[in-house]
């Protein structure tokens, strides 16, 4: 049945607090989820005291300010710092999004800052995406053909045709919005969740794709694709504004179409 | 021991290929229950201080009779199918899921039938 507390090893409990420098005038609080796999201890939620005089405008830039200034064990995944890599996903003030593209002055009181949610933890803000990109794999996110590509030229897309992938090639699989769906909470080992099929999404509209009926032969399932109840956390969430609550729809539509109504 | 690949775990089972029927089914009865609960409440609320043999005349009628079982059939079919995904959505304990799947089947079937059959009893009734 569903659980409506965490596990005994799981419950976050008071972490350590780090003053300010001395002098420091524009002080912002960050309270942030540490969990340490060979502490053996429960996770904790530590708070760091920033000078945001001498601090980058985003968040990303305060998590590396801790590690580079107080707190050299803090973990976290980043690289791009201009939301394009979707490494540094996480929880911030109560919404899935990057931490490189959200900036500190948007958020009113403590920046509260937590790995995504529902997934495991390996350390810190670091969740464990073994599933999440096994799922990814698992819809063939690839050109599928029956036909030989030309010996001479690139396959060809008319104009209109490659507009349908407007939207859809944007995603960076940085699982915000996956993460963000109560059903993917509920059922991720069977349900893709919405960033998965958006992507799946991204190769049915393709028109060079062949294998349209085979790739919606294998989403059509009460668990992969019928788990979305059309919540729109996904959307709701996405640090691209993209819309995988659409690309669900549209999918569902392009089952219904094809079978006798 | 867990030597399964991730990928292997991802594919599981495979596409049941099925759940299209489901989900068109669930939306067909939805729109339906829309005109049918609205009659319903109008009527409903028309015969507030009837006495029984007005209310018994009422169902009585062909028309009513008609659309009444109508309204059971989508309304009972209705809430199977919801509570079929409830429980997929929510009971992770495969045999207590199994339990109330079946519990939830046998229940839908039993009320429709009861409830189809009081309305069919009254309207043959001379």
């Amino acid at each position: 049945m569903a659980e409506f507390r965490l596990p005994k090893n799981s419950r976050v409990k008071k972490g350590h607090t780090f003053a300010a420098p001395e002098g420091a005038r524009n002080v912002k609080r960050f309270r942030v989820y540490r969990w340490d796999p060979d502490a053996g201890e429960n996770p904790r939620m530590d708070t760091y005291h920033l000078d945001m005089d001498t601090c980058g405008p985003m968040v990303l830039d305060a998590l590396i300010k801790v590690k580079d200034e107080i707190d050299s064990t803090l973990t976290f995944r980043r690289s791009c710092r201009e939301g394009i890599c979707g490494s540094c996903a996480m929880n911030i003030d109560g919404t899935n999004t990057l931490a490189c593209t959200l900036p500190i002055a948007g958020i009113r009181g403590d920046v509260k800052v937590y790995p995504l949610p529902h997934q495991q933890v390996i350390k810190d803000l670091v969740p464990d995406q073994t599933h999440f990109f096994a799922q990814y794999a698992s819809i063939k996110p690839w050109l599928q053909t029956q036909s030989t590509a030309p010996p001479d030229k690139e396959r060809l897309q008319s104009p209109e045709d490659r507009h349908k992938l407007d939207g859809l090639y944007e995603c960076i699989m940085c699982a915000c919005c996956s993460t963000a769906c109560p059903s993917y909470w509920w059922n991720p080992d069977r349900f893709l969740g919405p960033a998965v099929l958006l992507q799946a999404y991204r190769w049915i509209v393709d028109s060079r794709d062949e294998m349209t009926g085979e790739r919606l032969d294998d989403l059509e399932d009460p668990f992969r694709l019928y788990r979305c109840h059309t919540i729109m956390s996904c959307t709701n969430t996405c640090p691209k504004h993209l819309n995988p609550g659409k690309s669900i729809a549209e999918i569902k539509k392009l089952l219904v179409e094809r079978k006798a109504t | 021991m867990k030597f399964r690949t991730p990928l292997s775990h991802a594919r599981g089972l495979g596409s049941a290929k099925e759940g299209t029927g489901h989900w068109w089914a669930q939306r067909l009865t939805a729109i339906a229950l829309v005109p049918l609960m609205l009659w319903f409440a109008w009527s409903i609320i028309g015969l507030t201080s009837a006495d029984y043999a007005t209310v018994h005349a009422w169902i009585a009628q062909p028309t009513n009779a008609g659309v009444l079982l109508i309204l059971i059939y989508a309304a009972f079919y209705h809430s199977m199918l919801g509570l079929q995904v409830i429980i997929e959505d929510y009971v992770h304990v495969r045999w207590m899921e199994l339990m109330l799947m079946i519990l939830v089947r046998f229940a839908s079937i039993i009320l429709g039938v009861a409830a189809a059959l009081a309305v069919v009893l009254i309207a043959t009734e001379s």
